[in-house]
């Protein structure tokens, strides 16, 4: 669980975050949703510890960040996950020497053949059996983003963040995508985050959903809400697709 | 801190990416810039007074104190320069560093630090253009008929000040100390995409060219003058 109370957050003056209180909860998706701009991916680069906030807590299962020690520091950093929008995966290394990497970065050079098992075993959850051997550069866009999410889940975190997981992928494989984050994060009991602007997402894996707008949280609730809330600012957003704006006519005109 | 294991891997890698991936070039360069030198040095000598030896030694002096170490450095912060930056900047811009810090992992010490420990290895380039660029001269020299062999021997050997060693090696380390850092800098520190990378990678070659030479100015003004 992580929970983010009053925070704050400026650049040169100008206020990005303007006192975020929001708990995100284990075992379930939270899409942390917003125009852009709205200040989504400032909060994620907070919780991750890459920025500091101005004011403001952030705790990792009650303890606050800025109590941890350099150690614990290090500790939390090998229980999170990430998935980053472009995949973020390392070039110049086999799809199996990228899901590798952070075991080798952080187990003993002895523990190479259980390493290596525990890599077939994520590759194979991620249905990337076959493609160990490949670069990032031969394999499709969904693959990448297939191979990100087998990185970030290989270490068993605790916490995995995902920054626009679908982004650039056909609506088809943004599902799978989806579904396969959702599935992981109650397989391995994680608190997942995930940061998007894509609506198809919120449907598919919404369970729990804050919504970011000039960097105040405007709204908080489920998938099942968001479509009956008359908040201005979320209705504007959820409708601005040609696609929710024809259901929303339909549904008022009773079809 | 990076692992110790990860790091030999990572400083293996950089040696052959750097140093051992140079060394085509850079003998290419050095042997026929020695052909020449002394090509150029043999056509100019028209006045019988002047011994033909003169032309070894004049090859020894150009190689040992300039070309080899501050000309090929200038071509190596366009070879080496331009790949540290670019591929520094590309893992930038696809926020692979990002990745890298979020693992917990100290992305400059992962990144830079074995560029520098690998370029530690940059005076044995710079030796082997020494000896290359010289063995070019004495080729050209020899081979055309512009001086017997046992003259152009005695040319090297003449007036050989071993100091002068000691100044192109002292150099040649501050030399590879910027090729390691000025380029990674640029690399790390740019921000944009795949056309500010490229603009970046130019930046660099310009900007470590211009170290190169104020360095080389300072050195040699501090241990020659």
């Amino acid at each position: 669980m992580i929970e983010v109370e009053n925070l704050h957050k400026a650049f040169d003056g100008e206020e990005i975050l303007k006192g975020i209180n929001y708990t995100f909860e284990k075992s379930k998706t939270s899409l942390i949703i917003g125009g852009s701009g709205s200040g989504k991916s400032v909060l994620l680069k907070c919780m991750l510890g890459l920025l500091t906030p101005e004011k403001g807590t952030i705790k990792y299962d009650g303890k606050p960040y800025s109590e941890f020690t350099e150690d614990e520091k290090k500790d939390l950093s090998k229980q999170i996950g990430m998935i980053f929008q472009g995949g973020a995966l390392f070039d110049s290394m086999t799809v199996e020497e990228n899901v590798m990497f952070p075991l080798r970065m952080f187990t003993h050079k002895k523990k190479k053949k259980e390493n290596m098992e525990r890599v077939r075993e994520v590759l194979k959850r991620v249905n990337l059996e076959g493609s160990e051997k490949k670069l990032p550069s031969e394999i499709s866009g969904g693959m990448q983003k297939r191979v990100s999410i087998a990185r970030a889940i290989v270490n068993r975190p605790k916490y995995l963040f995902c920054d626009e997981p679908n982004s650039g992928l056909d609506p088809k494989t943004a599902t799978v995508i989806d579904k396969l984050i959702q599935e992981i994060t109650h397989e391995y009991d994680i608190t997942t985050i995930i940061i998007t602007h894509d609506m198809n997402s919120v449907l598919e894996i919404g369970e729990k959903i804050a919504f970011l707008k000039d960097g105040v949280l405007v709204w908080k609730g489920d998938k099942s809400q968001i479509f009956q809330t008359d908040d201005e600012a979320v209705t504007d957003f959820v409708y601005s697709s040609n696609l929710f704006q024809k259901v929303r006519e339909a549904q008022q005109k009773g079809l | 801190m990076t692992k110790g294991s990860v790091l030999r891997g990572l400083i293996a890698k950089e040696l052959d990416d750097l140093i051992i991936g140079s060394m085509g070039i850079v003998s290419f360069l050095s042997f026929f810039i020695g052909a020449v030198v002394a090509l150029q040095t043999a056509l100019n000598l028209n006045n019988p007074l002047i011994p033909k030896s003169l032309v070894a030694y004049a090859a020894r002096q150009s190689i040992i104190l300039e070309f080899a170490p501050t000309f090929i450095s200038i071509i190596m912060a366009g070879k080496v320069g331009s790949y540290i930056t670019s591929s520094i900047g590309s893992m930038n811009v696809t926020e692979q560093i990002d990745a890298l810090e979020v693992m917990g992992i100290n992305s400059l010490n992962y990144l830079i630090f074995p560029k520098i420990v690998a370029m530690l290895f940059y005076p044995f380039v710079i030796a082997i253009s020494m000896f290359l660029g010289i063995l070019g001269a004495y080729t050209a020299a020899v081979m055309g008929g512009f001086v017997p062999p046992d003259i152009f021997v005695q040319g090297l050997q003449e007036d050989f000040i071993p100091f002068h060693l000691f100044y192109a090696f002292i150099k040649t380390f501050l030399f590879a100390f910027i090729l390691a850092t000025v380029p990674a800098y640029h690399g790390y520190y740019m921000k944009g995409g795949a056309l500010e990378v490229g603009q970046a990678s130019t930046t660099s070659f310009v900007w470590t060219s211009v170290v190169i030479i104020i360095t080389n100015y300072a050195v040699t003004q501090l241990l020659l003058s």
